[in-house]
């Protein structure tokens, strides 16, 4: 295993620096000068190129792109524009919403998916069966903003048993942040339930068509301890790459929950700051999320060899 | 056509593929779906009922009737005209976003897997890359950066999807050229370039053409996404995304600002999955099994 976690590691380095430079580049990709993007065109001069001097901007490229990184490695990732406040620190007000969005939200779709994955299986071709794979068909389509209104719609204004938008801390306020977070989380945890109930039920399938199963049926082995004991395990392998596929969807879906929901987390901090025009900030949350996905890509990785030790041996 | 030249035709592998296409249980519906998104993205000027930029402040938030089949919005403008108009945004994004990136994945999937060595190295990691970037947070950034509209967003797009198709094309060179086929045109003395040309595009095609048709309807939601935010193509032009966006502050008193474009949107991307499903079983029957 530890050869493993090596050599993904290994692996990584490559990527992350071709990701530093992707994101380096972001604000040169801006058409014109990037100062006059970021500020009125009527902004003093003086401000204009302090702000210049200060992003490195009169430097030659490559010589940017060492300082920023220099930068980056020490864990200074710039300073936002508009509040002027270190960008980690920005990062680090918006993670703890985000996080508890994330963690219901695969709550909420675990919930959902190992039953109607489980049903649609072992009840193939029955009423059960085509309610779980029209609830996925539906999820996989569905955008996560028209989900979130329809949510909204429903039991916000039509029914008003919960909170439409806005943030609670559940930590601080209990029951009170839980409701604030219900319907995102409803939002979220839906799609990424329609994928893993689409994957869990076609590895459950082919996995029920295994040998070992018929010898575990033939030893008595009541159905639900085949499913439970013997083939949940191996059909999970699927199930775990399509949540690692996903995570990237997962990542977007929180961008546009938390934008309709008003929850000040990163994603809603990425699109304040991509209108906002403040690059710096930009640049270093969107690092931070790559660094991330990245990370969780890993684990995903390593997971693989958890579940199915032949691939550490490989 | 006799009966020999009608049996030699239906042999053929295109039109196999389509008659498998068209045994696909849902490939119907989806075909009639793309057909009717088709046709009022062409027809837009001509089935629109009234002018989608014009606003009557005198009739804002009308509810769906007979003169505004689907209601009017906040300023008065009818919701089925731009619902079609918006047709065309959507199409065109997902289909020209696409198209860009089944382009550029092909050529650079094509170079790595022909190079080989440090060129491949060197494509490859870069594709992987972009791949570690969320897909919308990149085309939100990539938005941002060239600008809001509908340029910014094809682009955007179009970079978000590519490592897929230069993943796929690579894959498949690799493939093909081990084939003894692709040996006998080298050893016949055939330089590099026409072997790309003759031997390994048109082998490689059908699996491009398979994950550009299950890749359109991600497109479309993907601009739907960005235009929603606020990126894709500006107001007043209609698009579902940002009609969508501009319709959530009247929830509760007119929904159907909403949920109109919202209904379009969720069954042209029912429609091209479906379609997207009947293109691979009738290309790659393989993946079906």
């Amino acid at each position: 295993m530890g050869r493993l976690v090596l050599h993904r590691l290994a692996a990584t380095v490559p990527v992350l620096l071709l990701v530093t430079a992707g994101v380096f580049a972001l604000l040169h990709l801006t058409p014109g000068d990037p100062i006059d993007t970021m500020m009125a065109e009527s902004a003093d001069p003086a401000v204009k190129a302090h702000l210049r001097r200060e992003l490195g901007l009169d430097r030659p490229i490559p010589v940017q792109y060492l300082q920023w990184m220099a930068r980056v490695v020490r864990g200074d990732l710039g300073r936002s524009i508009r509040n002027g406040e270190p960008v980690i620190e920005n990062v680090s007000r918006r993670l703890r919403p985000s996080l508890q969005l994330a963690l219901l939200a695969m709550t909420v779709s675990l919930l959902v998916a190992f039953p109607l994955g489980i049903v649609s299986a072992v009840r193939r071709n029955t009423a059960a069966d085509r309610a779980g794979t029209t609830f996925a068909l539906f999820g996989i389509c569905m955008p996560n903003f028209l989900l979130a209104l329809l949510l909204i719609f429903v039991f916000g204004v039509t029914l008003r048993w919960l909170p439409i938008s806005g943030y609670v801390d559940p930590l601080e306020e209990g029951w009170d942040g839980l409701r604030s977070l219900v319907l995102p989380a409803c939002t979220l945890g839906l799609a990424l339930a329609a994928v893993i109930t689409r994957t869990l039920r076609s590895s459950l399938l082919e996995a029920l068509g295994e040998d070992y199963v018929r010898t575990a049926r033939a030893k008595g082995v009541s159905e639900w301890g085949v499913i439970g004991g013997h083939v949940l395990k191996n059909a999970m392998i699927p199930v775990v790459t399509v949540l690692g596929l996903q995570l990237g969807t997962l990542i977007g879906g929180a961008v546009i929950t938390e934008y309709v929901f008003a929850l000040p987390g990163v994603g809603r901090l990425v699109v304040d700051a991509v209108f906002a025009r403040d690059y710096p900030l930009v640049q270093g949350v969107i690092l931070l999320i790559a660094v991330g996905f990245i990370a969780c890509n890993l684990v995903v990785d390593l997971l693989y060899g958890w579940l199915d030790p032949r691939i550490r041996i490989r | 056509m006799d009966g020999s030249t009608r049996a030699s035709a239906s042999a053929e592998p295109g039109w196999r593929a389509l008659r498998r296409a068209a045994r696909a249980r849902l490939a119907p519906f989806g075909a009639l779906v793309l057909l009717a998104a088709v046709v009022m993205a062409l027809g837009a000027p001509v089935l629109s009922p009234h002018d989608p930029l014009k606003q009557n402040l005198d009739n804002t938030l009308a509810r769906p009737g007979r003169t505004h089949l689907l209601g009017t919005d906040n300023v008065g403008r009818d919701v089925l005209s731009r619902v079609i108009w918006g047709t065309r945004v959507s199409l065109l994004a997902g289909i020209v976003s696409v198209a860009l990136a089944a382009a550029a994945g092909s050529v650079l999937g094509l170079v790595a897997g022909y190079a080989g060595g440090r060129v491949d190295a060197l494509v490859m990691r870069a594709m992987d890359a972009v791949l570690s970037f969320p897909p919308l947070v990149l085309a939100l950034a990539l938005g941002a950066v060239l600008g809001a509209g509908l340029t910014g967003v094809l682009v955007a797009l179009g970079v978000v999807y590519t490592p897929t198709f230069a993943r796929l094309m690579r894959g498949q060179v690799l493939s093909i050229t081990a084939r003894d086929y692709v040996d006998a045109a080298r050893a016949l003395g055939a330089p590099a370039f026409r072997i790309a040309w003759r031997h390994v595009v048109p082998n490689a095609a059908a699996p491009i053409v398979v994950q550009a048709s299950l890749s359109v309807a991600f497109a479309i939601l993907a601009e739907a996404s960005l235009s929603f935010l606020g990126l894709g193509i500006q107001p007043p032009q209609a698009s579902w995304g940002s009609m969508i966006n501009a319709g959530r502050g009247y929830l509760q008193q007119a929904p159907w600002i909403v949920f109109g474009p919202g209904t379009a949107l969720f069954v042209t991307v029912v429609g091209l999955n479906f379609v997207g499903d009947a293109v691979r079983d009738a290309l790659d029957p393989r993946l079906t099994r």
